[in-house]
C-alpha cells in the first residue's frame, strides 16, 4: 500500500510533465489538423535553454534565491521557446498551408531532426548536468530511512503546484476571452473566421505561442526533476505525449492533461509492479486498446461527417 | 438621380476575374448605393457568386477597381491618387476609402466593414447560438482584452467590453427571435432560424456593407417573408447598405431599391427594380435566347397563349 501511494506520487509527477507537453499537441492538431512531430524537440529546446539561463544566473549573477531563480528560468525559457515555435510555425508550416496534407507533416518531420541535430551540434552529444537542488524530501508516512516510508520532495510538489496553475491560467484563456473564442472559430471553420474579422494567420501563431510556452514550463520542470538534458531527450517524451494527446481525445485540451497523467502512472506502476523493461510497450499497448474500443479517445468528441 | 450614381458606397470598375483560360467575370462595372438595398441577378453561371468573391477577398480579380468609400463621398480625384500611390486605404477628410481589391479577407472584414453570408450555411455548428455572435465582435473583444492579457486580469474595460458584447448579441437574437435557443448549437437550429442567425452574425461584425449570396435559398413562403422584413429593418434602422444575390424574383422585386444583371460573366442591365423588368435583355437573358428582339417575340407569344 505505501509502496502505490508513492508510485502514484511519482507517476502523477511524470504525467504532469506529459500533460503539458500534449497540449501543444492537441491544440495544433485542434486548430489546423496537423500533428506538430517537431514540438518534443521544441520542449527539449526550452530544457536546454532553461539549463543555460539557470547556470547563467546561479554563476554569474549568484541570486541569493533558489526560487527567485527557479521563477526567472521559467518565465524566460518561455520567452524565448515562444520565439523558436513562432519561428518555426512562420517558416516552416505557414508556407505549406495551402498545400496537401502531408507537407506540413513531412516539414515537421525535417524540423524535428534539424532542432535535434543544431543542439547536438552547438551544445555537444553528452548529458548535460545541472546542480542538484531542492532536495528537501517531505515524510508523508513512515519514517527517514524505513522501507515503507512515503515520501514527496519539494520539487515534486513544485512541479504538480506550477502544472495546476499554468493549466488553469491557460484554460481561462481558452474558454473566457477573445482569443480562445476565436481559436474555436477558425478550428470549425478557417475561412468563415476571416470573413468575421478574426486574424487566422495571428490565431494560428499565437496557438503554437501558447503550446510552446507550456512544453517550456514542463522543460524546465523535467530538468528539475531529473537534472541532465541531452539533444536527443525530447524525442520519447515528445512521443509519450503525443500518445497522451490521442488517448483523451485529441482536440480536447482536458483529454490531453487526462491522458498525460495516465500515461505517466501507467509507466510508473508497470515499472514498479512489472518490470521496467517494457513500460514503454505497456503505456502504447493500453494506448492501442483504448483506441479499440474508444476510437476518438477518452475525452474527444466523434468527428462528425459533413454531409 | 438615383442613389448609386451620387453616394456610391462602392465603385466596381471594370473588374474580372479569370480561371485559367475561363472568364467567369468580364469587365464588369457598377456601383452599391449608400443605403439601398441592391439585388444582384442573373442566371446560373453568371458570375455573382465570384462576383462576391472578389467584393470579400476570397478571390484575388485579375483586373479592375473595388472602390470603398465607408463612410463619406469619394472624390474621382481622390480615389485615381490612392490608385496610383498603391496603397490599401487613405484616410480622407470626408471618410476613409479602400482599395478592395488589394486586401486580405480578414482586413476586408475587419477594417473596410464589409460583412458576407454564403449560399451554404456556414454557422459554428458546434458553438452555441450567441457564441456566434460574439466570435463576429472578435476584433473589439481582442482590443478590449489587451490580447488576452488584461483579460486574464480580468480588468473592469476588458468585463465592459464583454458585457457589452453579449448584450449586443442577445438583442440581435431578440430581433430574429431566437433569444430562447441563445444556448443551443447554432448546429441544432431549424433551416431557416440558421439563415437567420448567420445574417445577424454578420450583422454583429459592424458592417457598412452587408453581401447576402441568396439568403432565401431553400426557405418556404412564411420564412422568406421574415426574411425580407429583416433586411428592411436592417436598411432602415442601421447604416448598413445591403448587396445580395437572390433568384427569387417575388423578393428582389420587394425589396431592392436598385438592380443588376449579370449574364455570361458581363453586366446586361443596371436600373431600378422597374426598369430591369422590362428590360428586353434581361428577358432574352432569362429566356435563354439570343437577343432582344427574338424575345420581344417569345414573350409576345407567350402572352397570346396565356390568352386563350
Amino acid at each position: 500500500m505505501e509502496n502505490f501511494l508513492q508510485q502514484l506520487i511519482n507517476g502523477l509527477t511524470l504525467g504532469s510533465i506529459y500533460g503539458l507537453i500534449a497540449i501543444g499537441y492537441t491544440m495544433v492538431f485542434g486548430i489546423i489538423g496537423m500533428v506538430n512531430f517537431a514540438h518534443g524537440d521544441v520542449f527539449m529546446v526550452s530544457t536546454f535553454i532553461a539549463l543555460i539561463i539557470f547556470l547563467a544566473l546561479t554563476t554569474l549573477f549568484s541570486i541569493p534565491s533558489i526560487y527567485i531563480a527557479l521563477f526567472l528560468v521559467m518565465v524566460a525559457a518561455m520567452i524565448l521557446t515562444s520565439v523558436w515555435s513562432w519561428a518555426i510555425e512562420r517558416l516552416a508550416y505557414r508556407p505549406l498551408r495551402g498545400s496537401f496534407r502531408l507537407a506540413p507533416l513531412i516539414s515537421a518531420i525535417g524540423m524535428s531532426i534539424f532542432l535535434m541535430n543544431f543542439v547536438q551540434v552547438t551544445q555537444g552529444p553528452r548529458n548535460k548536468p545541472m546542480p542538484p537542488i531542492l532536495e528537501h524530501v517531505f515524510y508523508l508516512y513512515g519514517q527517514p530511512g524505513a522501507a515503507n516510508a512515503v515520501t514527496i520532495s519539494s520539487r515534486q510538489i513544485i512541479i504538480m503546484a506550477a502544472t495546476a496553475i499554468l493549466l488553469t491560467i491557460f484554460w481561462y484563456v481558452v474558454q473566457k476571452t477573445a482569443l480562445g473564442r476565436a481559436q474555436r472559430a477558425v478550428e470549425q471553420d478557417r475561412k468563415m473566421a476571416a470573413l468575421l474579422g478574426v486574424n487566422v494567420n495571428r490565431t494560428v501563431s499565437i496557438t503554437f505561442i501558447i503550446g510552446a510556452m507550456l512544453a517550456s514550463v514542463a522543460g524546465t520542470l523535467y530538468l528539475l526533476q531529473y537534472g541532465v538534458v541531452r539533444f536527443d531527450d525530447g524525442f520519447i517524451p515528445g512521443v509519450k505525449a503525443f500518445t497522451a494527446a490521442v488517448l483523451g481525445g485529441i482536440g480536447s485540451i482536458p483529454g490531453a492533461v487526462l491522458g498525460g497523467l495516465l500515461i505517466g502512472l501507467i509507466e510508473v506502476l508497470w515499472a514498479a509492479y512489472v518490470s521496467s523493461d517494457y513500460k514503454n510497450a505497456a503505456a502504447f499497448s493500453i494506448l492501442i486498446i483504448v483506441l479499440i474500443f474508444m476510437p476518438s479517445g477518452l475525452l474527444g468528441r466523434p468527428e462528425v461527417e459533413k454531409v | 438621380m438615383n442613389r448609386w450614381m451620387t453616394d456610391p458606397i462602392l465603385r466596381v470598375e471594370h473588374l474580372s476575374m479569370r480561371f485559367g483560360g475561363l472568364i467567369a467575370v468580364n469587365d464588369v462595372s457598377f456601383s452599391v448605393g449608400r443605403g439601398d438595398i441592391t439585388a444582384l441577378i442573373g442566371p446560373n453561371g453568371a458570375g455573382k457568386t465570384t462576383l462576391f468573391n472578389c467584393i470579400t477577398g476570397f478571390y484575388k480579380p485579375t483586373q479592375g477597381r473595388l472602390a470603398f468609400a465607408r463612410e463619406g463621398r469619394a472624390d474621382e480625384r481622390e480615389v485615381r491618387a490612392l490608385t496610383r500611390t498603391g496603397k490599401r486605404h487613405a484616410r480622407l477628410a470626408s471618410g476613409d476609402i479602400y482599395m478592395l481589391e488589394r486586401m486580405p479577407d480578414f482586413e476586408i472584414a475587419a477594417k473596410a466593414r464589409v460583412a458576407r453570408t454564403f449560399q451554404n450555411i456556414r454557422l459554428f455548428a458546434g458553438m452555441t447560438a450567441l457564441e456566434n455572435l460574439v466570435v463576429a465582435q472578435h476584433n473589439a473583444l481582442m482590443h478590449a482584452s489587451g490580447w488576452s492579457i488584461l483579460g486574464l486580469l480580468s480588468v473592469p474595460s476588458w468585463r465592459r467590453a464583454e458585457t457589452a458584447a453579449i448584450e449586443m448579441a442577445r438583442a440581435w437574437l431578440a430581433r430574429i427571435g431566437l433569444e430562447h435557443r441563445a444556448d443551443d448549437p447554432a448546429g441544432a437550429l431549424p433551416y431557416g432560424d440558421q439563415r437567420r442567425l448567420e445574417i445577424a452574425r454578420a450583422m454583429c461584425t459592424g458592417p457598412a456593407l452587408l453581401c447576402l449570396d441568396e439568403p432565401a435559398a431553400g426557405l418556404n413562403p412564411r420564412e422568406s417573408g421574415e426574411l425580407a422584413s429583416l433586411l428592411r429593418l436592417i436598411r432602415d434602422e442601421h447604416v448598413t447598405s445591403i448587396l445580395i444575390i437572390e433568384h427569387d424574383m417575388s423578393v428582389v422585386m420587394k425589396i431592392s431599391d436598385h438592380v443588376v444583371v449579370l449574364d455570361y460573366g458581363a453586366l446586361i442591365s443596371d436600373g431600378t427594380p422597374d426598369y430591369v423588368r422590362n428590360d428586353p435583355n434581361v428577358i432574352a437573358a432569362y429566356l435563354g435566347v439570343s437577343d432582344a428582339a427574338e424575345a420581344e417575340q417569345v414573350v409576345a407569344e407567350i402572352a397570346r397563349e396565356s390568352h386563350k
